[in-house]
């Protein structure tokens, strides 16, 4: 084996909050030869973004420290490099890109100023001698018409086009190894497929390394060439991909792999009744303009939509971001206005006012994406989960609301005794058993479900999921499963209507649709997801 | 429904701080000025609540002909004493005579009120501070002179007399308390109107929050002063009325950051939670909004406090403020501007308000820094 390009030896990452000192990183070591591709895996507070950030000592010191360990790259210990040396290599010779393209890019400046800033750090080019290098990178990236958008600001660009700035950015000064934490998580699946196959690429073409972090075992199985797992804080098993998928010795491992959604929706029943139905949804919001605010054009966030939910089923609602899929479970939920007949157990309520829609509530129930942001941080679990009883079973005594509330916590799965605690002492998952329980202590007959799993890690998610069907079979739910995760609306949707610009593009049950889809753009979506592969159609988002 | 086991049934005894009140609270103390400020701040407080009983002219408790009297708080005709009057002097010679004959007294270490006038100066108002005078001169105008038995400590004027032979030491202690009272008044009473305005304005945002920041920009162009010689020239000043106008003024002050909070907290998630669990407007507010507006709120109170409090003062100074002859810390820095040649006046007037503003800035950044949740102490 060629000598390995980094190295990192027994690395230790230590927080200090006052007194209390925290291990986040505990004695970690890895190596990575010139050309490879490592990949680190675990769960979210499992130490892996930290471990990447020392490389650079990128951690907010001094509440950060490193107790032990040394990072070796280029014979150098990184960890006691001084400043100055050390800001020779940070853009340099090892570069980052990190999750959000949308917080990484400094709004206030154009792209070519970007790009350009870092040539003019580590090669002192600048101005007119550096924009054919600014171009050639940006054509690199796979960005069209890179003359035009040298001029661009990072507003004007997408999710997946700044994530390309970023990767250009990155490669400006050729570098040796390249750091990407979780550089497609905030993407769309047909971007991500796009970004990796681009990353795969300018490997190949660059002879770089690439240390990648990530959650998603499909990018790690499809991408890297080894594996290390982490979790809290160590590194629990290491190897070339293959060895550990094929055989996982570790039973985090294990689990980990296992953790991937499964189980089977509820069946197609046509005799169930009705209980959501919708024809021709449309939500547009007007773009005014003038001095008058004149109506000059409308955004056609949902665009005619029918649909048709009966009880114990689930329609799961798929698309990527700004197709306009939360739009419509706002609708359906009547929590902003829309057109088209909305029917709710045999009512009409599209021309209900919010008053008329109070008695209903306690049968419509929405659960939300964020767990840390849809309970409220200055009540206990037991007043969250009771606010809704006490709008619409005002008769019930103190005494018989507190067994309602112990009784949804335990159809959720979780100790009575917590409901005295507050959010703040729960992790992700159990937060949104919360929220889950808050629906469900008023027995509702209809739950939409606003992306509930894709806050939470995959061990976590595959418990959600089976939690959601084993409430639905037991109590006859109907479920609009919003989701741009393909995989688990696959383990809980019977049906699915996949949208696009706020139209359907492809409506049916779903088996038949992820068998075989007919749309060219839903066969793009599976593609992506599934098999992570970037299929060039028309019109995908870049 | 399963039965509530026993155990559960019970909240666990709450700690009478949250653990996030706690952190602030500690942060709070790490501050020494801020805290210290508080602690030095709040006992002048609670001492100039009880300045009756420090700088009064009638005594604390007097004992005559076997009977205890209390005449700070109860009101004697003279008639008890032998004399005529329907108020009792007790400074006068004949009244303390004659208690002293049948009994005695307590005084309070100064034995003048905000406007009792001393009769005994040994000069023309204003009178110097008694240290500046040996004891030949400060006892010059009693009958007896130095030997006079009223020529005591208790009868000197510690800080000096204003130009109506007044006693500064008294008056500004009673100024003291009135400017703090009013700017608690003020600030927690146009408190309440703001963040409610605020509260209103962010949360329903759209052509209600459009409507009232307009109203608030035309409203807060007024220009105090011109409203204030308006009304006083309609309505006699005095401390409420001047209280209401002020509030006119004031509320508008905690629009901004609570209209900012609600706007920004109204599109949280567990807002729209409680929404589409349909519970009404009013109550979001207050339970899931109001929290987060109230940090933003208290953060700015000890500002808004020292701001009424400068306002009030220059209120009294340009003579629009209160009542004539009212205790005011204005009205004194008003006479120290008059009276060059004794500037006892104007430097009691100084210090009294550097002190109080400079402890009430000092607060107010500690529990601003309190309440920095990025803000991080050794």
């Amino acid at each position: 084996m060629t000598a390995p390009l980094l190295s990192v030896r027994d690395l230790s990452v230590a927080f200090h909050q006052g007194d209390r000192q925290s291990l986040a990183v505990d004695h970690v070591s890895f190596d990575i030869a010139p050309g490879e591709i490592l990949a680190l895996v675990g769960e979210s507070g499992s130490g892996k973004s930290v471990s990447a950030a020392s490389i650079l000592r990128l951690l907010p010191y001094p509440a950060a420290s490193h107790p032990s360990g040394e990072i070796l790259f280029d014979g150098k210990d990184l960890l006691r490099l001084s400043e100055p040396a050390l800001r020779a290599v940070r853009g340099n010779d090892i570069t980052m890109i990190f999750q959000e393209p949308m917080t990484s890019l400094n709004p206030l400046h154009t792209i070519e100023r970007q790009i350009g800033e870092i040539l003019e750090l580590h090669q002192s080019m600048s101005g007119d001698a550096a924009r054919p290098r600014i171009l050639d990178l940006l054509r690199q990236v796979g960005i069209r018409d890179p003359e035009k958008r040298l001029r661009a600001f990072p507003h004007e660009l997408s999710g997946g086009q700044r994530q390309r700035v970023m990767i250009a950015m990155a490669l400006a000064n050729r570098p040796k190894l390249l750091i990407a934490d979780e550089p497609t998580t905030a993407l769309d699946v047909t971007v991500q497929a796009q970004i990796l196959a681009l990353l795969a690429g300018l490997k190949r073409e660059h002879g770089m390394s690439m240390l990648f972090i990530t959650h998603d075992l499909g990018i790690v199985r499809k991408f890297a060439d080894r594996v290390c797992v982490m979790t809290g804080g160590k590194i629990v098993e290491a190897g070339p991909v293959e060895t550990i998928f094929a055989d996982p010795q570790h039973g985090y491992t294990k689990k980990l792999l296992a953790s991937e959604p499964r189980g089977v929706p509820p069946a197609t029943d046509a005799a169930k009744p009705i209980v959501m139905e919708g024809q021709d949804i449309r939500v547009w919001f007007p773009i005014k303009a003038g001095f008058l605010r004149r109506v000059v054009d409308q955004v056609k966030a949902v665009d005619g939509v029918d649909l048709t939910l009966r009880a114990g089923q689930t329609l799961g609602v798929v698309g990527e971001s700004g197709s306009g899929k939360t739009t419509l479970g706002l609708a359906l939920a009547r929590l902003i206005s829309s057109k088209g007949r909305i029917g709710f157990i045999g009512q009409n309520i599209d021309g209900y006012s919010f008053k008329q829609m109070r008695p209903l509530r306690d049968r419509l129930q929405v659960v939300f994406q964020d767990p840390f942001g849809a309970l409220s941080p200055r009540m206990s679990v037991g007043d969250i989960i009771a606010e809704g009883l006490k709008v619409h079973e005002r008769a019930l005594s103190a005494e018989e609301r507190d067994s309602r509330v112990c009784w949804a916590l335990d159809e959720v799965g979780l100790d009575a005794a917590t409901r005295w605690r507050y959010p703040h002492e729960f992790s992700g998952g159990q937060r949104q058993r919360i929220a889950i329980a808050r629906a469900m202590v008023l027995k509702p007959r209809f739950v939409m479900l606003d992306e509930p799993t894709s806050a939470l890690d995959m061990t976590v998610q595959a418990q959600v999921v089976d939690l959601l069907r084993d409430l639905q079979s037991r109590h006859d739910l109907a479920y609009l499963f919003i989701s741009h995760d393909l995989k688990v609306v696959r383990a809980l949707a019977n049906d699915i209507i996949v949208m696009r610009s706020g139209k359907v593009v492809e409506q049916g049950p779903a088996q038949e649709v992820f068998a075989a889809p007919k749309q060219d753009y839903t066969k793009a979506l599976l593609a992506a997801a599934f098999d992570i592969k970037a299929m060039n159609i028309g019109g995908v988002s870049q | 429904m399963a039965a509530v086991p026993e155990h559960l049934a019970k909240p666990p005894k709450k700690p009478f701080l949250t653990p996030i009140n706690r952190r602030r609270l500690e942060n709070f103390k790490a501050n020494r000025r801020g805290y210290w400020s508080f602690w030095i701040f709040m006992v002048l407080f609670v001492l100039s609540l009880f300045a009756e009983l420090i700088a009064n002219d009638r005594p604390i408790i007097a004992s005559y002909k076997g009977e205890i009297l209390f005449p700070v708080v109860v009101n004697y005709p003279e008639e008890k004493f032998g004399g005529f009057l329907a108020v009792t002097d007790y400074r006068s010679n004949f009244v303390s005579d004659e208690i002293n004959a049948h009994g005695w007294m307590i005084w309070p270490p100064i034995r003048y009120s905000y406007s009792t006038v001393n009769s005994d100066i040994p000069q023309s108002a204003p009178t110097p501070p008694f240290w500046l005078m040996d004891k030949q001169q400060r006892c010059k105008a009693y009958p007896k002179g130095a030997d006079d038995p009223n020529c005591i400590i208790g009868n000197m004027n510690w800080l000096g007399t204003d130009d109506q032979a007044r006693d500064v030491a008294a008056r500004m202690i009673y100024g003291f308390r009135i400017s703090v009272l009013f700017g608690l008044a003020l600030t927690l009473v146009s408190a309440v109107i703001g963040v409610t305005a605020g509260a209103i304005q962010g949360y329903f945002g759209g052509r209600t929050d459009l409507l009232m920041q307009r109203f608030i920009e035309i409203w807060s162009s007024i220009p105090l002063l011109y409203i204030l010689l308006i009304i006083a020239s309609l309505l006699p000043p005095g401390f409420f009325v001047l209280l209401g106008i002020m509030m006119l003024f004031t509320w508008v002050h905690f629009v901004g950051i609570v209209r900012a909070e609600f706007l920004r907290a109204r599109n949280f998630e567990y807002v729209n939670a409680a929404r589409a669990l349909g519970v009404g407007n009013w109550t979001i507010m207050r339970r899931h909004l109001l929290p987060n507006a109230m940090v933003a709120t208290l953060t700015f109170l000890p500002f808004i406090l020292s701001g009424s409090i400068t306002t009030l003062t220059s209120l009294d100074f340009l003579g629009l403020g209160m009542p004539p002859g009212s205790p005011s810390l204005g009205e004194l820095i008003a006479q120290g501007k008059r009276n060059l040649q004794a500037p006892w006046l104007g430097l009691t007037a100084f210090f009294t308000m550097a002190i109080m503003l400079s402890l009430l800035i000092f607060i107010g950044e500690a529990v601003r820094d309190a309440f920095d949740p990025r803000k991080t102490f050794k």
